[in-house]
């Protein structure tokens, strides 16, 4: 009899559990889908890979340990989807002509601008298409570091154990990936100006 | 300490990304800041990263689509 009663609030507990579970990670669909946007090649493929996502995570919740950071491991199973959905395996990238300087694309749009002194006005230059379609042009291993970095505002340490990578590559690859976005960056407003 | 540099405005350019992601040493840091204090060229290209960077993050943050979290909530599993 107590036997069955210690059963019954077990499962009750669990089933709160779960459901506190599946309520933290559908709170922070908004985030994982605006990283996900980034890292699949298109809009229906990162909602494919976000459903994807949660599917699984409701089935493993119990593989999630609470106190850590849920965000992270949401994003560690969206990854692992996105190259099991034929993403080429993550390795080194393919060394292309060295990026110009990390200043060049300042010195490219106030220089096409006659000079302008504002910091925050010569990045107006740019638009958002401008951006989201630079960002497409990055080579996925760099691609993948800067949208977890720079826009998911994830940490090295957690972008590391996301894309299963030593955090020096995380570095390198962020290092050379936002040069290479700034090029594309760069490209695409000779392209406007033509 | 750090040693002087040739061409204090290139090392500087080096010391951008990794000033802006706050991993330089103390002293690396104090160089980095005494050559922006006087060195406007320098400082307009840093300000200009930082608010890259923020415009970037912006114009990437794309809405979920409507609808997206309904067919995330359908995926829950039922309580028995």
């Amino acid at each position: 009899m107590a036997e069955a009663s210690s059963d019954a609030a077990r499962i009750a507990a669990e089933a709160r559990d779960r459901v506190r579970f599946e309520e933290e990670a559908l709170a922070l669909a908004d985030q994982v889908y605006s990283v996900a946007r980034h890292l699949a090649g298109s809009r229906e493929e990162a909602e494919d890979l976000v459903q994807e996502t949660y599917a699984r995570a409701f089935r493993s919740w119990r593989s999630f340990q609470p106190g850590t950071n849920l965000r992270a491991w949401l994003l560690r199973i969206l990854t692992n989807l996105n190259i099991d959905r034929g993403r080429r395996q993550q390795r080194a990238p393919q060394m292309q002509a060295l990026e110009a300087n990390d200043y060049f694309l300042y010195d490219k749009l106030a220089q096409d601008d006659g000079g302008l002194t504002d910091e925050d006005r010569v990045v107006e230059r740019l638009s958002q298409d401008d951006i989201v379609s630079a960002l497409s042009a990055v080579p996925h291993d760099f691609r993948d570091v800067i949208v977890l970095v720079d826009i998911g505002d994830f940490s090295y340490q957690d972008a590391a154990q996301i894309l299963d990578i030593p955090i020096g590559t995380v570095m390198s690859r962020l290092h050379r990936g936002r040069r290479v976005l700034k090029r594309e960056l760069a490209e695409s407003v000779a392209e406007d100006v033509r | 300490m750090t040693e002087p540099h040739d061409d204090p405005c290139a090392h500087c350019e080096e010391m951008m990304q990794p000033y802006l992601d706050h991993m330089l040493s103390d002293d690396e840091m104090r160089e980095a800041e005494m050559h922006l204090d006087e060195c406007e060229w320098c400082r307009r290209r840093y300000r200009f990263e930082e608010s890259l960077r923020r415009y970037v993050r912006q114009a990437a943050n794309q809405p979920m689509p409507a609808g997206l979290k309904v067919k995330l909530a359908a995926l829950r599993i039922p309580l028995e």
